[in-house]
């Protein structure tokens, strides 16, 4: 720990430095072999939607005795059509999935599994959903997320600057992106808590994003009349110095999605929790890495681009485009309060 | 050296944000007392219960889904959800304008009964019986003579129709109004083939069960009609009742299915009738209850159906609230071995923001009807992440400035002004996912939607009134202005050369 602190200070003063805006490339290539992945992955296998999708009905026994087979026979003769699949879930409970049934069939299934294995009907955990309800949600969803980026992409655009609510989203994508290939590759089901799970990631990658940025928007303020550091630089150094700061949040944001996994996956076996927290847990680890190491180097190419910033790489390199951190040493020497390297804070706000 | 009590900037009156906050927390309180609400209002899923979530069904006739329609519908639910006496149960709306679904929630093991009931959604009409038969389907198509105006294709139709299959008896939205159709009873009993709609179930002003006092437990339905109703019941009565059986009998259609088809005795132009037969007390009242409410404005789809036991319901709640205690104690763990004491100030802020939560939680379930799902713990327990990141932002600022070779006061004073705005910035987006995620979304997402924008709105007022006020009370004690190594801000911890000293720059 004191030595994660000690590595804060150094981090902030420069004195080691990671080059993460300098080295795009290799992470660019990192993320697109993953987004590469995740196309091949959805265009193979597909999303594995739960029930609440695409319609139909799930019935959970709480009997310890029942076996798979006992439950597969017990509905065997109500002539459902497609496939039923039967599963036990922890030790307890064996849950049966059909597709859409009608209300008569689902009668049916419940009058045999009542009768066959002795249970009141209250105590079986029902679920049927109709087929157009899944569409209906799906499409709901999808209008939320749409207006959730675009007013994200305004809401930053008026706070900060629109280059940064570019790279902020280009990164979110990214990240949902990579979540959902993970989820087509190892077939996990997508529910409803899975796409809340989604959601959250958005919010949470666009808030770690934000912090990043807030500190970029304040090293390169005045970046271009100091002459001192080129765009990248400056923003290289700002995702240094909320290095720590990453890192903390990560972990401590990932510490209660891991015991809602933890609690969700080993005590109930299955549903919203495991779900959800499972959607959570790898798209914190994507929103995280991309927040780092894809929205800051994507925004110091935009940037780069505009003819003010070129104009300061020319003059920054003609001083001999010395590495950030012996740069700031020689700009301020021995002020006696330890190595200032950034430009001072304007007085208000 | 200024003196203790006098800040280093404006901005400090940490003893007024700190009363602000006890007024606040007290408050909160005592409205929750004064209401008596004592205990968090659990989801369905948290204690078990079933819940159904109706969608309008567009259909081909008249009946636009409109707003007024799904506001009347509703009422029209809770009316007869109601009726049948199970306490809290709850028919809402949900989502915006036309757009919305009707959700209906029972608690309990008596959710089975509603799902049945509201399952009648669709409308209830009035139509003459053309010709009537027994169950069986195929074997004595024969038996029913074929009515005059009833085309060949609904004979075939009636012949083959067979009322002890349960398919047959699902009922369907589609009985056009203007169609001539083949129909069951409820029971499976008898079929018929029905005219076309003479009347219309928004036409019946009231219905009620009664008994007849002379003869024993002789349960009867009277029927009133309105002006409509009245003139167009008077109409059908007046002509079928000189016919000969089963054509002199008027069916009462619901959802597709023969509720009851009694015989028209004699023409009632009065828009009063009586509906006799050997009913008993239940079923008189559900034909009652039928005639009275089965006036739905509109059609509709069961979207989903979920019954929870309430075994699995506990098993939810004990599963959430050991994730959240697991959850909370691993962030305190965290934050005490790397920031040491000044952890401290994160473990009081989590408790603070817990208690307004828990208050809310209590105030808000008397007051708006706010329910705990499994889903809105969750929301709660991610925020933990999110309150929590608000005080490693202040606290890494405090630190860098403080790496400035500022004082600790100096240093908490301008590193709160740069956290701050960063901090409003970073939940203006979770707000903002918040907000559109409960516009936008149905059911759990809600919950977890509204969890999670309390919670955030809580964070800043958490950080605002006690975070802030506390760190600049504490930056004046010695302890944590000479840099003590268990303080967090020992030169060690923050990577400074020198140790900070409460010198003023």
């Amino acid at each position: 720990m004191a030595k994660l602190s000690g590595l804060g200070g150094r981090l902030y003063s420069g004195e080691t430095s990671f080059n993460i805006v300098e080295k795009r490339k290799r992470w660019y290539s990192i993320s697109a072999l993953f987004i590469l992945a995740s196309i091949a992955a959805l265009v193979v296998q597909g999303l594995h939607l739960g029930i609440e999708f695409k319609g139909g009905a799930s019935y959970t026994l709480n009997k310890p005795a029942v076996t798979v087979e006992q439950a597969r026979a017990a509905v065997a003769n109500i002539g459902i059509e497609g496939e039923v699949i039967v599963q036990k879930i922890g030790t307890t409970k064996v849950r049966i999935q059909t597709g859409a049934v009608s209300p008569a069939q689902s009668q049916a299934i419940e009058t045999a599994l009542t009768s066959t294995f002795g249970v009141s009907a209250e105590s079986i955990d029902t679920q049927l959903v109709g087929p157009s309800w899944g569409k209906e949600i799906t499409k709901k969803a999808l209008y939320g997320l749409i207006a959730f980026l675009l007013a994200v992409m305004l809401f930053l655009a008026m706070a900060f600057e629109p280059k940064m609510a570019i790279a902020a989203i280009i990164a979110v994508v990214h990240d949902v992106f990579i979540t959902v290939g993970i989820y087509a590759l190892v077939g996990f089901d997508v529910t409803p808590a899975t796409v809340i799970g989604f959601l959250t990631i958005l919010g949470y990658s666009l808030y770690d994003t934000v912090v990043v940025f807030d500190k970029v928007r304040e090293n390169t303020k005045s970046v271009a009349a100091n002459s001192k550091m080129t765009y990248s630089q400056a923003a290289n150094l700002a995702v240094n110095q909320t290095l720590v700061r990453s890192a903390n949040t990560s972990i401590i944001a990932l510490l209660p999605v891991g015991s809602i996994l933890f609690v969700g996956a080993g005590l109930l076996g299955a549903g919203t929790l495991k779900d959800l927290s499972l959607a959570l847990f790898i798209g914190l680890a994507v929103g995280t890495y991309s927040s780092v190491f894809i929205a800051p180097p994507f925004l110091a190419q935009l940037r780069e681009k505009e003819p003010a910033m070129q104009a300061l790489a020319k003059r920054v390199s003609a001083r001999g485009g010395a590495p950030v951190a012996t740069e700031m040493k020689a700009a301020r020497p021995s002020t006696g309060s330890g190595p200032r390297n950034q430009p001072k804070r304007k007085g208000r706000k | 050296m200024s003196t203790p009590t006098k800040p280093v900037k404006t901005t400090g009156r940490p003893l007024r944000a700190l009363a602000i906050l006890a007024a606040l927390i007290v408050g909160l309180l005592a409205t929750a007392l004064i209401q008596g609400a004592t205990s968090v209002r659990l989801g369905l899923d948290l204690r078990g219960g079933t819940s159904v979530t109706l969608q309008p069904r567009a259909s081909n006739d008249s009946n636009k889904i409109t707003s007024e329609a799904i506001d009347q519908a509703v009422s029209i639910i809770r009316q007869r959800v109601n009726s049948l006496g199970v306490a809290e149960s709850e028919v809402t709306a949900q989502g915006s304008g036309t757009n919305r679904q009707i959700v209906i929630s029972v608690p309990g093991d008596s959710g089975r009964r509603v799902v049945d009931l509201v399952g009648q959604t669709a409308e209830l009409r009035f139509r003459q019986v053309l010709a009537e038969s027994s169950a069986l389907g195929g074997s004595n198509a024969s038996a029913a003579t074929p009515a005059a105006g009833v085309s060949p294709e609904i004979n075939a139709k009636f012949a083959a129709l067979d009322c002890t299959n349960p398919a047959s008896l699902q009922g369907t939205g589609a009985d056009a109004p203007t169609d001539v159709i083949v129909a069951c009873s409820r029971t499976g009993s008898s079929k018929y083939i029905l005219g076309p709609a003479e009347v219309l179930g928004r036409q019946v002003s009231k219905a009620t069960a009664g008994i007849d006092q002379q003869g024993a437990s002789a349960w009867y339905v009277l029927l009133t009609f309105n002006g409509e109703g009245t003139k167009a019941f008077g109409n059908i009565t007046a002509r079928v009742t000189s016919l000969a059986s089963p054509q002199n009998q008027v069916a009462i259609v619901l959802d597709g299915l023969v509720v009851s088809a009694p015989v028209i005795r004699e023409a009632i132009p009065s828009g009063n009738a009586q509906i006799t037969g050997s009913f008993t007390q239940v079923e008189a009242q559900d034909l009652a209850n039928v005639l009275k409410y089965g006036a739905l404005p509109l059609a509709f789809d069961r979207g989903e159906v979920q019954q929870v036991s309430p075994t699995l319901g506990a098993d939810q709640l004990h599963a959430g609230l050991l994730a959240g205690a697991l959850g909370l104690g691993l962030v305190l763990i965290f934050s005490l071995l790397y920031y040491r004491a000044l952890g401290l100030v994160t473990v009081g802020s989590l408790a603070i923001a817990g208690s307004i939560l828990y208050l809310l939680f209590l105030v808000l379930g008397k007051n708006i009807g706010f329910t705990l799902t499994l889903a809105g713990i969750a929301g709660a327990i991610v925020s933990i992440g999110i309150t929590a990141d608000s005080f490693i932002v202040f606290f890494e600022r405090i630190r860098d400035e403080a790496r400035e070779g500022r004082s600790l006061r100096s240093a908490v004073e301008s590193g709160w002004a740069r956290a701050r705005r960063t901090i409003i910035v970073a939940d203006m987006v979770s707000i903002l996912a918040a907000v559109l995620l409960y516009f936008f979304a149905v059911g759990g997402v809600r919950g977890f939607a509204f969890t999670l924008g309390l919670t955030t709105l809580i964070d800043l007022l958490v950080v605002f009134i006690f975070t802030k006020p506390i760190v600049t009370v504490i930056a004046q004690m010695n302890f944590f202005a000479s840099g003590h190594s268990l303080s967090g801000f020992s030169a060690k911890s923050i990577g400074k050369s020198h140790p900070v000293t409460a010198l003023e720059a």
